[in-house]
């Protein structure tokens, strides 16, 4: 805040030549109205100049840019070649495209709800005031920062391959399924394990919207004699229901494009791009691969696409589908 | 710390509370501890590790050795191909420090016009700017490439850190557009009836209040910085520009199997910053998350 006074006067004197005659026009004519608010629009703009060069020049611009270059034959080095839609015949008839899309899909449609549960599960523990909550509500935070670091990644190949913590707890219960990270079929539930592990950032949201629900209306279904489990169901789901929905879109979309962690435990790198037999090949991986590796920057631009759209359909429906489970309360949006 | 003003929560009701206080409260922490020792088994395992022989790190099965060896620390003074190891770690803070200026600068901009300025096409423009919350970045990811190599960029810090500068990053402008749009309105109109502009109010009045929200943006911004993995790997090619990151995948690549000691310790070095930062600002974090879910 100190700083902030002692630039005032610099500022002071820019504030004032860049807004000329404002001061005592009181009684605002139909014209005085109109100049102020060119000068609103004028102002508005400036300050959004950074945004509107950076959505253009790098949101925009490139948007379609993939869109052109997803219809041509381009290796970075040649122009584009016009090519239809021979990329998108190549992608669907590729079997390693299919099973990236089979991996991805199995690890959002696992990952995400066992993720979102624990979440809520553990938000609901914490959500009883008492001694330790704030730290314990630290500690399970601390995972969502560090977990899409190139360390936890390491740490997690190391945890699940063979003969290491996991393997060996399984082997206690009589499962001899050797490390997972080996494992072209059970690669991709160490990656689900990893982002299960990042409970922690839903569960903070969560637990602001449980704060939210007002104590009267527990208090009066205890006076009701509903149960704990009545309560929950009929009272916080729904409380915290728009909270909900923001969690499963933002974990939903995160999921899809789920690429470092997928890169590193799989192994990264040449031809075992992605975990043991495509095990962790993941979409953006195969994206990857196709783009920076093989130079198809066509045909990457056309994975892009379908991804964009596949991203775009789940926001749709959920979107869509939140008139009927999503309950906002008057006054909220 | 003042953020804490906001944890304030109406008691529980008194009459349930304190008849399952006893057994409830055993209960809630065994499940808490239980919890939170899932959470912590990677990161004390990672640390025991760090200090026992590589051909040991894997199989076995105690956290700590019983006689501990700091030469997996040691072997990292001499780099990894042949690159100082602090030569990764001043690449990731001068782009994670760059990042952090850029996206204070850039998003507090944005958000005070679209916060406090009243201007044609304003919710279009926020429509957009939340549209570009829910954009896959794989989309944008080969034609920025191209848009990069095209201008002579590439294995330079421009790519990584330009989008920082233009305010691409939506989170923490809608993040600081949620707390402006919650500051007292009566301060910024009494200082337009006092004949301020916009570029006044902003410095002097809205950027010392909006000071959590600022915080909360430059911390996350400096961990994902810190953390991105992606971007250095496609713009970075030549080994003395590389991140902590990229240091670390190519540490793996080359010796990880030789010096698989090494490369568990130079994780947790890699891990440490983040930690700190961590440790020092889990309030600011933790609120700046929270506050994220509500209102959308």
């Amino acid at each position: 805040m100190g700083t902030a006074v002692t630039h005032a006067p610099a500022t002071e004197h820019l504030a004032k030549d860049s807004e000329p005659r404002h001061g005592p026009v009181k009684s605002p004519s139909p014209t005085a109205l109109a100049r102020r608010g060119r000068r609103e629009n004028l102002a508005g703009y400036l300050f959004m100049s950074p945004w509107i060069a950076g959505f253009l020049l790098l949101t925009a611009g490139p948007m379609v840019a993939s869109l052109y270059f997803a219809f041509t034959d381009y290796n970075l080095f040649d122009a584009p070649q016009w090519i239809g839609l021979d990329n998108f015949s190549e992608m669907f008839a590729d079997p390693r495209w299919r099973h990236s899309v089979q991996v991805t899909l199995w690890y959002v449609v696992v990952g995400t709800p066992i993720k979102l549960i624990a979440a809520l599960g553990v938000a609901l523990l914490l959500a009883q005031k008492r001694r330790g909550q704030a730290f314990y509500r630290a500690a399970f935070y601390a995972p969502s920062l560090i977990g899409a670091s190139v360390s936890v990644a390491i740490v997690w190949k190391a945890i699940f391959s063979d003969d290491a913590i996991v393997d060996r707890t399984q082997k206690i219960f009589g499962i001899d399924v050797g490390g997972w990270t080996g494992d072209p079929d059970m690669i991709i539930y160490s990656l689900v394990a990893l982002t299960v592990w990042q409970f922690g950032a839903p569960m903070v949201i969560f637990l602001a919207g449980l704060k939210q629900v007002p104590r009267e209306l527990y208090e009066a279904a205890d006076v009701d004699g509903a149960g704990k489990l009545r309560q929950f169901w009929n009272i916080t789901l729904p409380m915290i229901s728009p909270v909900l929905f923001f969690n499963v879109l933002l974990e939903t979309i995160h999921s899809f494009q789920i690429f470092s962690s997928a890169y590193i435990v799989g192994g990264g790198a040449g031809g075992n791009a992605c975990g043991p037999a495509d095990g962790s090949m993941v979409y953006t991986c195969y994206l990857y691969v196709q783009g920076f590796e093989n130079s198809r920057m066509g045909l990457a631009s056309a994975m892009a696409w379908m991804l964009l759209v596949a991203v775009a359909l789940v926001t749709a429906v959920l979107f869509w589908s939140q008139k009927r489970w999503v309950h906002y309360e008057e006054g909220g949006r | 710390m003042s953020a804490q003003a906001t944890d304030i929560t109406p008691a529980p009701s008194s009459k349930g509370a304190i008849r399952r206080r006893l057994p409830g409260s055993l209960a809630w922490h065994l499940g808490s501890l239980a919890i939170l020792a899932v959470i912590l088994y990677p990161v004390v395992w990672v640390v025991g590790g760090s200090f026992k022989k590589s051909e040991d790190i894997v199989g076995s099965l105690d956290l700590f050795p019983a006689d501990p060896i700091v030469d997996n620390y040691t072997s990292l003074t001499d780099g990894i191909a042949d690159i100082s190891i602090s030569t990764f770690f001043v690449n990731s803070l001068l782009l994670a420090v760059g990042s952090v200026v850029g996206i204070l600068i850039s998003c507090s901009l944005t958000a005070y016009a679209f916060a406090k300025i009243r201007f044609a096409g304003r919710n279009l423009l926020f429509t957009l700017m939340i549209g570009t919350l829910l954009l896959p970045y794989h989309v944008l990811l080969i034609p920025q490439y191209v848009l990069f190599r095209n201008m002579d960029m590439i294995n330079t810090y421009t790519p990584l850190l330009l989008g920082k500068y233009l305010a691409t990053e939506a989170f923490f402008v809608f993040l600081m557009v949620q707390f402006m749009r919650n500051l007292p309105k009566e301060l910024d109109e009494a200082a337009r009836l006092d004949g301020c502009g916009h570029m006044r109010i902003y410095w002097s009045i809205v950027l010392p209040l909006c000071r959590p929200a600022l915080i909360t943006s430059a911390i996350f911004t400096f961990i994902n910085a810190w953390n991105d993995f992606m971007g250095p790997l496609i713009y970075l090619n030549e080994p003395g520009k590389y991140t902590v990151s990229l240091g670390l995948k190519m540490f793996v690549d080359q010796e990880g199997l030789a010096n698989y000691g090494g490369m568990i310790a130079m994780s947790l070095v890699a891990l440490l910053p983040v930690l700190a930062f961590f440790l020092a600002f889990q309030r600011y974090l933790i609120d700046g998350m929270a506050t994220s879910g509500l209102k959308g």
